[in-house]
């Protein structure tokens, strides 16, 4: 909302400057975000005429003007403006003027004197360009200060006003909020009723009563539409942003931007007989001012006449029934709509418009008969004609309710932290124009038709906040029991764990969480990812089902800045539905991390021979992770992952995740050069670890035997070492994998795997034919259940 | 006796000549090996009468310790000047980096979390989260947003294809709603229920991008509902908050009346920073209120006996502040060589 520092000021005038009154506004909730004097600081600038206008005599483009500028004596001025013309008024900085610091005198130019300089609309700050000299009104008095005649010494407010608060969306409703909170006299406009010198009416006819509650209208006859909207009424419009286009709209825009009443006028002509406010009939349309075309749907309530629908009611006018610079007879309404009854139809239909913007947030109820009274007089006084009688159609039953409401010392103290007296909060009340009744500690307060905020308590000790100054409310230390938050030892939160991923050179990344369809097709073979309905962007509209994509596409993007050792990780939602999804039905949102890494395994560095990152360093970083529980690796398919080099993961015999070198297909088509390694895992798997538990350690020395086995290829050594684990006899302590051997001296279709056999006893030396046998034990293992051979 | 001085000299001299620990013992042999001069002495003394022998022995057993000091002192010396010549030998550049891995890091706006979560755990908050994929109930209607309310046309929300009453939600709001249905749960055995002291941070979505909007970004909610939680409270906790995260005790905040349909009475906090580019600027950093009655109802909870603040803010801004940061579409574009500033 936009409005004049002089406009307001004519409702009430606080002794504050603008920038007081702005800070005033933007602390009581009325945000100012901008302001600014409607013109550039200058001085010494007259109204001027022009007298005589001569070509220079050396130059083609310049003019020499001889001025009238209330002086005494014609100036003599040499100009520049195409539109420098003997007869003109225009505005003339004088020998001496300061035009935002550019200081004018007397000066030569191309040989001729020149005592001033004849001014555009820009070179004042007026506009942001012009062409030629500001063409003043043939009337405006010579010599007279510009920034006088027209009125420049005002400031520009734009406040952006809180859904709650359409009873400051007019400068009568913003003045009422300074007065309240200054303590200033308001004097709004009078609305003095017109008293009707025709009795030509039309019937009005309320169809749906709780949408229209009340409606009235009246015929004003033989106006001339084509009659100049007045220079003050003009300034005001403009100065409010918004444009004048004929008087009688004008007259409408301005009672709405004075009293908060949108209004529309009808050319009285092209109505028939009574009017109804009424919902649509089935397939009716409307061709709006806007030129659309709408079929308005069920809920949205239309202004008809008894043919045809004309308008939608508090949205929009239709394009042929409004009025036009024709227009003789017009059919003015002013009426209250109920905000349920407009609120986000226009925004359904993709516009919105200064009436709807206002009835969907509570226009004043009470306010039509006025906005009736004050737009006649106006429109009188400018266009001419003769007022009928006011027709109102009331169904007063259906209009909002002010119902009382108590407020209670008590809880003001509560809510606020503040206590104030019975006699301040009753002060406030008072400005704030609440009616109040005291009932002991109590209040019962009854707001007024313009306030649709205000319906129960904590409203009115908002209020009281506002009025009371929200900087006058005390910073205070709270207090509060003091209880320990449980923090159980085998769980660690999600930033322990980002910090372990970190340790492990990885740096996080946060990825849009939609993403191109063609990556949840790509990793994970998914035909049916959850869609947005109105995405932004075509590559952003489906949600990942898992990080992977994000990760790839980092890896491209560093790779084009000539970064190419690229080591990333994300924690974020997956998406996928899941009919057993919970705690939103359809849909399953875990929360994952995932990582990639590529390129190099280690920094660029001196001392060692450096490689590329394979899938085992990965595979480290994540056991790391889990560390000190072992998770478990069993090769598996994915579509994101070459199929031998790939794996998912599992953890206590659950599925959590997945691992492997990205598919040689994927690092082709999105050009990455080398295959990075990626996994992703619930990070919920993450988060669980164990509290240590005590084990005695052994003062005994361990024995230590080595174990080869020669097996097929195709033999897990995760699945082998389980084995041996699970029928090794109590003294093994752990059996390590120490070596991998495939080649010389060994049938190619068979490898050697090597393990350590670590024995141990807590409180004895092992003896020699227990550990025998143990060994004995494993090795019989081996062969019986996997053919394994010893090595020779 | 002269002849036993030159002895000491002469093997003096000779170990100074030995340059390494085999020519120490040819030189000492001379000396004390078979047919050495010390040796030959000593044979000699057998010749000598029992009073004479007693006199000379005492002489050459103190020419013998002479010898063997001078020995076990150039022995001492060679080994020292080996070690010496091994060290130096030895010596590194030590001014070549460490080998091995480095270190990854944090982003930027979840370390500006991590502050965010230790500062309120320090005064008692928990960390809450919930889902991104959220409901029309918990997104709007509980937090007194019904429909067609003029507040909903503040967020311009994602929704999902063929999925009615759902949304991405438009703010971290809905955890409000769901801590507090959680926490009413627990304590519903309880005659008074514990205060309820969270935050909740998270991804949020709309439909808006441009250089200072994101379509996913982040919020960190917070609510503190008890049996005297007050305004007054509020203000003493964000300003706390602030004051702490930007390490500054003259950062200047304000509240200023706003509208929120979940808070009543509602505020947008602003901060201005005394010094650096932004001095004297009001920049808007959250907003917050006290919890509408409705919204402690809708979260099962009786507005009669607790009361209780929220308050979100913008963490993405948070960090832009705390850093410096320009652009707010950075921390979304997986750039290393900007994430890699924030290790």
């Amino acid at each position: 909302m936009q409005f004049s520092e002089l406009w307001l000021r004519s409702f009430v005038s606080p002794a504050l400057d603008s920038d007081a009154l702005g800070h005033l506004l933007t602390m009581a909730g009325l945000e100012v975000e901008e302001q600014g004097g409607v013109a550039s600081v200058f001085s010494k600038v007259v109204v001027a005429q022009i007298v005589e206008a001569e070509k220079h005599p050396n130059a083609d483009k310049l003019r020499v003007c001889k001025v009238d500028a209330g002086q005494g004596e014609l100036l003599q001025i040499v100009c520049g403006a195409p539109n420098a013309a003997a007869g003109i008024r225009i505005p003339c900085a004088l020998v001496g003027a300061d035009l935002a610091g550019f200081g004018i005198k007397a000066a030569k130019l191309r040989g001729v004197e020149s005592f001033g300089m004849l001014c555009s609309a820009k070179e004042l700050g007026l506009s942001n360009e012009s062409s030629g000299l500001l063409v003043l009104p043939e009337d405006a008095p010579v010599g007279i200060d510009l920034r006088e005649f027209l009125k420049l010494d005002d400031t520009l407010f734009t406040i952006k006003l809180t859904p709650n608060r359409a009873d400051c969306l007019s400068l009568s409703g913003i003045a009422r909020e300074v007065a309240a909170l200054t303590g200033s006299p308001l004097s709004l406009p009078a609305c003095e009723v017109v008293a009707p010198s025709h009795d030509e009416t039309r019937a009005i006819v309320l169809d749906a009563p709780e949408a229209c509650p009340r409606y009235s209208g009246r015929i004003i006859r033989g106006v001339n539409a084509k009659a100049p909207t007045p220079d003050w009424m003009q300034q005001r419009l403009v100065r409010s942003g918004i444009r004048s286009i004929s008087a009688l709209v004008d007259v409408t825009n301005y009672v709405m931007l004075e009293l908060g009443q949108p209004l529309h006028a009808f050319d009285n002509a092209k109505l028939g007989g009574a009017i109804h406010v009424r919902l649509p009939k089935a397939g009716e349309q409307v061709l709006l001012l806007n030129g659309q075309t709408i079929t308005p749907a069920a809920d949205t309530l239309l202004i008809a006449d008894e043919s045809r629908a004309l308008a939608l009611a508090g949205i929009m006018g239709g394009d042929d029934s409004g009025i036009t610079l024709e227009t003789t007879d017009l059919f003015l309404e002013s009426a209250f709509f109920a905000p349920d009854a407009i609120a986000g139809r226009a925004r359904a239909y993709g516009f919105s418009s200064d009436a709807s913007y206002r009835f969907e947030r509570g226009v004043d109820f009470e306010l039509a008969g006025k906005a009736m009274e004050r737009a006649t007089r106006l429109i009188l006084d400018i266009c001419g004609g003769s007022a009928g009688p006011v027709q109102e159609a009331l169904a007063a039953d259906k209009l909002p309710v002010r119902a009382p409401i108590r407020l209670r010392a008590a809880r003001v103290r509560r809510v606020l932290g503040i206590a104030l007296s019975a006699d301040t909060v009753a002060e406030m009340f008072h400005h704030l124009g609440l009616a109040v009744v005291r009932d002991g500690d109590d209040f019962v307060v009854t707001p007024p038709s313009y306030r649709f905020d205000l319906e129960i308590e904590e409203d009115l000790i908002e209020e009281i906040a506002r009025i009371h100054g929200y900087d006058n409310i005390p910073v205070v230390a709270p207090r509060g029991p003091i209880t320990m938050l449980p923090r159980p030892e085998a769980r660690r939160d999600a930033m322990s764990v980002r910090r372990l991923v970190a340790g492990r050179e990885y740096q996080e990344v946060i990825n849009f969480a939609f993403v191109e369809e063609a990556w949840e097709r790509d990793f994970c073979a998914n035909a049916d990812p959850v869609r947005l309905a109105n995405p932004i962007a075509s590559q952003m509209s489906v949600m990942r089902s898992s990080l992977i994509g994000g990760l790839v596409a980092n890896l491209v993007t560093n790779r084009k800045r000539q970064t190419n050792r690229v080591r990333v990780f994300e924690i974020g939602r997956c998406f996928s539905h899941d009919a057993a999804g919970t705690p939103v039905d359809g849909f399953r949102q875990p929360v994952r991390l995932a990582a990639l890494a590529g390129g190099l395994v280690s920094p660029e560095q001196w001392g060692e021979a450096n490689r590329n990152v394979d899938f085992f360093d990965v595979k480290a970083d994540l056991e790391a992770l889990f560390f000190p529980r072992v998770a478990e690796f069993e090769r598996a398919a994915h579509p994101a992952l070459h199929p031998g080099r790939s794996a998912r993961v599992l953890l206590d015999g659950r599925e959590i995740g997945f691992i492997g070198e990205l598919h040689p297909i994927w690092v082709q088509r999105y050009e990455l050069g080398l295959a990075p390694v990626v996994f992703e895992v619930e990070l919920a798997a993450l988060l669980e670890t164990v509290t240590p538990a005590y084990r005695e350690v052994s003062r005994f020395p361990a024995v230590t035997r080595d174990l080869a086995l020669v097996v097929d290829q195709g033999v897990a050594a995760a699945g082998l070492l389980k084995g041996l684990e699970g029928v090794a006899p109590a003294i093994v302590q752990r059996i390590e994998l120490f070596d991998q051997y495939q080649g010389k001296g060994i049938d190619p279709n068979r490898k050697s795997l090597a393990f350590r056999v670590v024995m141990q006893e807590t409180h004895r030396t092992l003896e020699d034919a227990e550990v025998e046998a143990a060994m004995a034990a494993l090795t019989r293992h081996a062969e019986d259940s996997l053919g394994a051979k010893l090595r020779a | 006796m002269d002849q036993l001085d030159q002895l000491v000299a002469e093997a003096g001299t000779d170990f100074a000549a030995a340059a390494d620990g085999a020519a120490l013992e040819s030189a000492k042999a001379r000396y004390f090996g078979k047919g050495g001069s010390l040796t030959e002495l000593l044979k000699g003394l057998g010749k000598l009468d029992p009073e004479a022998r007693k006199t000379v022995g005492a002489e050459i057993n103190k020419t013998k310790a002479a010898i063997e000091a001078l020995l076990s002192a150039r022995r001492d010396a060679l080994q020292q000047a080996a070690l010496e010549a091994q060290l130096a030998a030895e010596a590194l550049d030590v001014t070549l980096p460490g080998r091995g891995a480095g270190i990854g890091g944090l982003h930027p706006v979840v370390r500006t979390l991590e502050r965010v979560e230790q500062l309120f755990r320090s005064i008692g908050f928990d960390v809450a989260e919930g889902p991104e994929i959220e409901t029309d109930f918990y997104n709007f209607t509980a937090l007194n947003t019904p429909a067609n309310h003029p507040a909903r046309s503040m967020h311009d929300t994602f929704y999902l294809e063929n999925s009615d009453g759902v949304m991405l939600r438009t703010h971290t709001s809905p955890v409000q709603i769901r801590a507090m249905q959680a926490h009413v749960e627990a304590y519903k055995d309880r005659e008074t229920m514990p205060e309820l002291r969270v935050i909740a941070p998270g991804r949020v979505y709309r439909v808006d991008s441009d250089a200072t909007h994101s379509p996913m970004f982040h919020q960190v909610e917070g609510v503190w509902i008890g049996e005297s939680v007050s305004f007054a409270d509020l203000k003493g906790v964000v300003a706390d908050f602030l004051r702490s995260f930007f390490e500054s005790d003259d950062l200047q905040v304000r509240f200023r009346p706003s509208f929120f349909p979940f808070t009543e009475p509602s505020a947008e906090i602003d901060v201005a920073f005394m010094s650096g580019a932004l001095k004297g600027r009001w920049l808007e950093i959250a907003g917050c209120g006290m919890m509408h009655p409705n919204v402690l109802r809708f979260g099962g909870i009786d507005p009669e006996r607790y009361t209780g603040f929220a308050f979100g803010m913008g963490p993405d801004r948070l960090t832009m502040l705390r850093y410096g940061v320009n652009d707010l579409r950075l921390f979304f574009e997986g750039d290393l060589r900007f994430l890699g500033q924030f290790r």
